[in-house]
């Protein structure tokens, strides 16, 4: 089938895959840090964390990907030089994971700190109130019921960052993408394998979808909705 | 540090990049718009018939990566040979044509979407008063549906425009110069990539605020009435 190219695009999967859990992990990190200094009272924080998901919102994934895949090659070059270290090389799979991660993480920062904002502020004074501390407070009461009300967030952004690691091709990770250019290349059928990839973008969408519905289903038992 | 004379030399380049991205956009935005409106009535229709395909097409674009699109159209196509044979072909060679079919369907997938859920959102009795009143359904269509619905889904709508904004960049994957293209050209020239990419980001930047700051306006104008009223009696009656 696909002209023995199956098992090669399949390959790619895995990359993609990984790619985007990568990515998605450094992005939960930026958006946790993100979220907690947004809502903190330090000004600073808050200005820096405003200034960073401006910037992100304002410029296409493209560019930022361009800009740091290039430009962080340079700049780690010219610091090496100076540290008399030898050449080093930034591969697409790092650059790749840094920057959606970055990207994403701006996005989850909105997602988180809604999120947090959604649990009622008393629940965390008695907490307190009952001597636990801060760590059991986050870890007892906030966390479990922040993940409930991230989800559907969550799920949105994590759809968009799978389908935005196919321009990971453009700077040369060895993706799904890129095999599905190498094959059509060598069998002059681009529609069948292109077609073939959206396919199983598809899949992957509409399983992460079922999953994180189920998710969410199971983080909201014991939470009554309005019957409409 | 900063080569100021090579930002210089190159802006004009940027400029004709400019101008080609939001000519892109332009016309990627218009023809969604014009589609989508009469999808999105399918979308909420209550005949399966035609709303089941209409999801069954945003679902798949929605769910399928731009790029991928863009390349099964631009690349993809040439395949067939009755394509190749056909009178339509010379279209399906150009690459404007493809990034605008490509982008205008997927920008068409996610507006229909926008636009079907502030349908939905429509009170129920707004259409019970318009029926009573003896209005027919394409009448309340006209009149209550899609003018309360089109300014429902403008927050969104904005956003949606940022997002064929950003995704005009994705065209310089398949030959058309515009701004991402002229920054990969004057970064492949001169190996400066953080004047050239640097240049681009602030372009993009400004375009980003621009259309932000113009849908603020819009929403200003048509959703008046959802504005926070002031406290201040002085302050409202002005």
């Amino acid at each position: 089938m696909l002209h023995g190219y199956l098992p090669a695009i399949l390959d790619g999967l895995r990359s993609t895959l990984l790619v985007s859990a990568v990515s998605l992990a450094i992005a939960c990190v930026f958006g946790l840090i993100g979220a907690s200094a947004k809502l903190s009272a330090s000004r600073m924080a808050n200005i820096l964390v405003d200034a960073y998901t401006t910037l992100i919102r304002g410029l296409p994934e493209l560019v930022l990907l361009l800009l740091i895949f290039y430009g962080g090659q340079i700049m780690i070059n010219k610091l090496a030089d100076r540290a008399g270290l030898g050449y080093i090389d930034i591969n697409p799979f790092i650059a790749g994971t840094m920057t959606l991660g970055f990207i994403f993480g701006a996005y989850l920062t909105e997602t988180f700190r809604g999120a947090i904002l959604a649990i009622p502020r008393g629940q965390m004074e008695a907490g307190l109130a009952y001597g636990m501390t801060r760590v059991q407070v986050l870890r007892r009461i906030t966390f479990p019921q922040m993940i409930r009300h991230a989800i559907p967030g969550f799920t949105n952004n994590w759809l968009v960052m799978i389908k935005a690691t196919a321009l990971l091709s453009i700077i040369g990770l060895d993706d799904m993408v890129h095999r599905a250019n190498l094959a059509s290349a060598a069998t002059r059928q681009p529609f069948t394998f292109y077609a073939t990839i959206a396919v199983i973008y598809l899949a992957v969408t509409t399983v992460s979808i079922l999953g994180l519905g189920w998710l969410e289903r199971r983080f909201s038992l014991g939470v009554r909705k309005a019957e409409l | 540090m900063i080569d100021w004379g090579l930002i210089a030399e190159s802006l004009p380049a940027y400029w004709r990049g400019l101008q080609i991205s939001l000519l892109l956009m332009l016309i990627c935005v218009s023809a969604s718009f014009v589609l989508s409106v009469p999808l999105a009535f399918a979308r909420v229709s209550a005949n399966p018939w035609l709303s089941k395909p209409v999801f069954l097409y945003t679902y798949v674009f929605r769910g399928t990566p731009l790029l991928v699109q863009l390349y099964m159209i631009y690349f993809g196509l040439a395949q067939f040979e009755w394509l190749r044979e056909s009178a339509a072909w010379p279209l399906f060679r150009n690459a404007w044509f493809c990034a605008w079919l490509a982008f205008a369907l997927n920008s068409t997938a996610y507006t229909t979407e926008i636009l079907a859920g502030a349908l939905r959102q429509t009170p129920n009795g707004e259409v019970e008063a318009a029926r009573s009143l003896g209005m027919s359904t394409a009448t309340i269509y006209r009149r209550i549906l899609l003018p309360s619905a089109v300014r429902r889904a403008l927050p969104q709508y904005g956003n949606e425009l940022v997002m064929v904004m950003h995704a005009t960049s994705i065209a310089s994957a398949v030959t058309i110069v515009e701004l991402t293209r002229t920054a990969r050209d004057v970064y492949y020239n001169n190996l400066a990539p953080v004047e050239a990419f640097g240049l681009v980001a602030v372009f993009y930047f400004a375009i980003t605020f621009t259309l932000v700051g113009l849908v603020k306006l819009l929403e200003r104008r048509f959703l008046r009435h959802l504005q926070p009223k002031s406290a201040d009696p002085a302050a409202a009656r002005a």
